[in-house]
């Protein structure tokens, strides 16, 4: 007989709260970022040594800020899930574990969130 | 209580040179890294969306000696970690878990890293004209 509520076993999410969802989410961006990391670093190169004028014109292109931001959404999330394994691998104690992983994703939305907007800022702004 | 006698990690230190340990190792580090890296690509943005000032601020630094060497580092941290990121992939999808298969896999992502983060500069600097 298993000592597992039924409803506990109906959910699956084991001993890690939350199943297979990091893990799967870590792939799901990890093949995101294939394609969208092959875009950003051919623009990088057509831009090596650009000025503003000609930097700013590329991004202020439509298809090209939208990729930027699915890049930026897919990068800092995948930043997030795999920073959270190092930690959860090397960071013991209960309080400095919730700590760091706090810090961690605090910082991981607000560089994310401050590429996003200065994305914005170029393709939409004045 | 009676002292219980619980299994030990590995100790890392006995253990001869593999590939596969070391690819694994610098998926972890080339993740850290691009993770610091990201401050680079967030000062480059905003910069962009500043004006042309802080952007050729960003441009001359990054354009430095020390700048191209961070830069390089950033690259091939980000090839390595593409084609082993591949690697893994493949990997769970249960591909390529053979042991022999493992160490070709992996000295073919170490010769693939220095290939294309030569042919990336090589491109770069062509865009340049230098
Ligand atoms: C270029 C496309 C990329 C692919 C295909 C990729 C793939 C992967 C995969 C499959 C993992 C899980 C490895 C494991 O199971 O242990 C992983 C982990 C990780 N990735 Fe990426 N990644 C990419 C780009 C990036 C970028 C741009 C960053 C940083 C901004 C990054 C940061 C990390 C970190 C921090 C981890 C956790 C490392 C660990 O747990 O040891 N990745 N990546």
């Amino acid at each position: 007989m298993s000592l597992r509520s039924p409803i506990a076993r109906a959910r699956g999410l084991g001993s890690a709260k939350e199943g297979t969802g990091h893990w799967w989410h870590q792939r799901v961006s990890a093949v995101a970022l294939l394609a969208l990391v092959v875009w950003f670093v051919v623009s990088l190169l057509m831009l090596t040594g650009a000025d503003w004028a000609t930097a700013s014109g590329w991004l202020s292109n439509k298809v090209n800020a939208g990729l930027m931001l699915l890049l930026i959404v897919f990068l800092f999330y995948h930043l997030k899930l795999g920073l959270q394994v190092v930690i959860e691998d090397y960071v013991h104690g209960e309080a400095m574990k919730i700590v760091s992983l706090l810090l961690m994703s605090g910082a991981c939305l607000a560089v994310g969130l401050a590429c996003a907007l200065a994305v914005l800022d170029v393709a939409f702004g004045g | 209580m009676a002292k219980v006698e619980r299994p030990l990690s590995p100790h890392l230190g006995v253990y001869r040179f593999q590939i596969t340990m070391t690819m694994s190792i610098l998926h972890r580090i080339t993740g850290v890294g691009l993770g610091l890296g990201t401050l680079l690509m967030a000062w480059w943005l905003i910069a962009l969306a500043m004006g042309p000032g802080p952007f050729d601020l960003v441009q001359d630094v990054v354009s430095g000696w020390f700048g191209r060497l961070v830069l390089l580092g950033f690259t091939a941290s980000l090839v390595f970690h593409f084609f082993n990121g591949i690697r893994h992939l493949a990997w769970d999808v249960g591909l390529g878990f053979a042991l022999p298969t493992m160490r070709a896999s992996g000295w073919t992502v170490a010769a693939l890293t220095v290939i294309v983060t030569a042919l990336i500069w090589i491109a770069g600097y062509s865009m340049r004209g230098i």
